[in-house]
């Protein structure tokens, strides 16, 4: 992407408008990375709860089969609704902080006209925790 | 075996030792909680601090806190009381809470964290005409919150003749009026600071009690969960069918409306919580989005170890209470949880331990109620402020400092409400009023929320109609169903039947067959949305271009304040 470099320019100090960041590219991009994701994510985590509710309502002598001692499959795919999501969770936030957020904080910095990355990252959550006390 | 007949004596009547202890251990939780409160406030003096305690919290902090909003003595005791007596299906509503929370963490905390400030208007209404959206959003907030509050109020006036063994209404009215004032003082002096504070302490307190009784419980049934499953359905005497699907939703008696009905309740829960006004402020109090995300993962990983807990607690009363013992104290079976806290505290340390805890599980109960009342009053005396005073009567012209006064009214005046619609409804079953607050909130406004985020097309007038339609059908649907005319419950053995709804016997307009309105209201409410904003031809690229930006990257978001 050479076209960042050049236009962080125009951003610099606040100068550009959310219209112009907003037709960017890398904006566009930024947008793409997260719907690409929880898009199908939510899609998979409803269909799949959906399903688990279809199953109690609808097929409850599948759901009464007994596969561990007084276990039966109502409870195992119950609990795998639990590991679904603790997982799901997990998968995302690893995936924003490693595809989203650079980006998303590149883009705000020079938008607001602040440092970007690294070194200022830090000045500012200092300068933050400061705050709350 | 159990010792059944012992326990079932040993807990109808409650005893002064364990009252005087649980009253003990309420007044230091509140004690603390005023004390806390009181330091808040001195932190307490811009509309930023009051609304959103300075946009400070860390994530994990707001993360328990979350929690301490969430897990209402509805979830606490009704879901072990409805596994204890129901088996199963009570296990639908953990499921459902917890799932829920994917809506928020994947498509709202982070966005809205960045494109609002202080009140889920704020993101309805950033693009759109200031005045109509701020009205139906200030509308269905105060709405919602006051349906769930009413509940959790009514519950406590309950819950104080069953823990403390006093069945006077007197003694029901000064705890519900005790409750709130204690609401109104924690969110007038301690702004959302205090309130969080509260909610930390009570998220720390449910988990530790709960987890005790989960453990203590485990060891008992040697760690096999079968093995404790097994119990219960022995003592629940009915067997294999306590530990299937449909002894209490969607039973095959109920026919087709029943598993609609069940249907529609999952869909509701699992689609209101990204919805409900007093949890979405909450992302507004971290410094930025961030921390949103990481306090909606420590809130998934808190509530959702909560809810497995809710298995051992329900299954473990059904065992170790037994569903007689749990009835004769309470038909819905709300004791089951502080029950078990007896038998089992009883069991492993002699009967002070069962009395101990009994009376810590009891102060917890309290002490859930608190921490989720003072949250509702706070959101809901928040919009009036934010959104209906400063946005709509003071036409955005309103200081901060008056509308920081306007919302300290506000919480008086909707606390007040609050008590005096809960004295009178103390008679009624209130229960479905958290159901229907699910329900208005997943049918209004998550497409609201949902559209403005993703809808470049979406308007004022979508946003309108998508709040308005969902709140109106969710009530006018309920008004029409099983829960308010026209339930019977047979009479058993020649007993004369009673009424299962809000009206008595005679009484019967129930045109709309399911108790739950979700299935219709809420594909209604994103109908409403889209028939709406199709039907207007306004759109406002600018705005639209700020808010995509601002809600994706932060920049231009609301800053954390310095003290």
């Amino acid at each position: 992407m050479s076209s960042t470099g050049e236009r962080s320019d125009t951003y610099a100090g606040g100068g550009s408008t959310y219209a112009e960041v907003q037709a960017t590219d890398e904006f566009q991009g930024l947008k793409r990375t997260l719907r690409r994701f929880v898009f199908p994510a939510t899609a998979v985590f409803l269909g799949w709860y959906l399903l688990y509710v279809l199953l109690t309502a609808y097929a409850r002598d599948f759901m009464s089969t007994k596969l561990l001692g007084e276990i039966n499959i109502a409870y195992v795919l119950g609990l795998l609704q639990f590991i679904s999501t603790f997982v799901i969770a997990f998968v995302y936030s690893r995936y924003a902080e490693k595809h989203f957020d650079p980006t998303a904080d590149a883009i705000r910095h020079r938008l607001e006209g602040t440092e970007p990355a690294g070194g200022a990252d830090q000045t500012r959550t200092t300068a933050r925790k400061d705050a709350s006390r | 075996m159990i010792r059944l007949t012992d326990l079932a004596v040993a807990a109808e009547p409650v005893d002064g030792g364990q009252r005087v202890l649980t009253i003990s251990l309420f007044v230091v939780f509140v004690l603390a909680t005023l004390v806390i409160t009181i330091k808040a406030s001195r932190n307490n003096a811009t509309a930023a601090d009051f609304y959103s305690g300075g946009r400070s919290l860390t994530g994990p902090q707001n993360g328990v806190a979350i929690g301490g909003d969430y897990m209402s003595a509805a979830s606490f005791l009704g879901i072990a009381g409805i596994i204890a007596l129901s088996g199963y299906d009570g296990f639908l509503y953990s499921i459902g809470f917890l799932v829920a929370w994917l809506v928020a963490l994947l498509l709202v905390a982070e966005l809205l964290r960045n494109s609002g400030k202080y009140t889920m208007a704020d993101v309805l209404a950033f693009r759109m005409k200031q005045r109509p959206v701020r009205v139906a959003a200030g509308i269905s907030t105060i709405t919602v919150s006051i349906f769930y509050l009413l509940a959790q109020m009514v519950g406590a006036g309950a819950l104080v003749t069953l823990l403390l063994g006093v069945t006077s209404d007197t003694a029901k009215n000064i705890t519900i009026v005790a409750v709130g004032a204690l609401m109104i003082f924690y969110v007038t002096v301690g702004g959302m600071k205090g309130t969080t504070w509260v909610q930390i302490i009570k998220a720390v307190l449910l988990m530790t009690g709960t987890t005790l009784v989960t453990i203590l419980v485990m060891i008992k049934f040697g760690g096999s969960v079968s093995a404790l499953l097994g119990e219960a359905a022995a003592q629940s005497g009915k067997g294999d069918a306590f530990l299937n699907p449909g002894l209490k939703y969607g039973t095959e008696a109920q026919g087709i409306a029943g598993k609609l009905d069940l249907i529609s309740l999952g869909i509701a829960l699992v689609l209101g919580t990204a919805g409900l006004p007093h949890i979405l402020t909450r992302f507004y109090t971290v410094p930025d989005a961030k921390a949103a995300r990481k306090s909606v993962l420590w809130a998934i990983g808190i509530i959702g170890s909560f809810y497995l807990m809710t298995i051992c607690l329900g299954f473990g009363a059904a065992a170790l209470v037994g569903p007689a013992a749990i009835k004769a104290q309470n038909p819905a079976g709300n004791t089951a949880a502080p029950q078990l806290a007896e038998a089992i505290g009883q069991e492993f340390f002699g009967d002070l331990g069962g009395t101990v805890l009994l009376a810590v599980i009891a102060a917890v109960a309290f002490a859930t109620i608190l921490a989720v009342v003072a949250g509702l009053t706070l959101a809901s005396s928040s919009s009036f402020a934010h959104d209906i005073y400063a946005s709509v009567i003071k036409r955005g012209q309103a200081d901060e400092k008056s509308e920081v006064r306007v919302a300290r009214i506000a919480a008086f005046a909707i606390g007040g409400v609050a008590i005096v619609l809960s004295i009178y409804a103390q008679k009624l079953n209130v229960a479905f009023l958290v159901a229907l607050a699910f329900a208005v909130a997943a049918s209004g406004n998550l497409p609201a929320i949902l559209y403005s985020l993703f809808w470049k097309r979406f308007n004022t007038a979508g946003a309108v109609s998508a709040i308005y339609g969902g709140l109106v059908s969710s009530i006018v649907l309920v008004i029409f169903s099983p829960v308010v005319s026209g339930k019977v419950t047979p009479g058993v053995d020649g007993a004369p039947d009673v009424s299962a709804s809000l009206f008595g016997l005679g009484t019967d307009f129930s045109y709309f067959p399911l108790e739950n309105p979700g299935l219709v209201s809420i594909p209604f409410g994103f109908f409403c949305g889209w028939l709406g904003t199709v039907l207007s031809k306004e759109h406002n690229a600018e705005k639209y271009a700020e808010m995509e930006v601002r809600s994706l990257t932060g920049a231009g978001s609301e800053k954390a304040v310095s003290h």
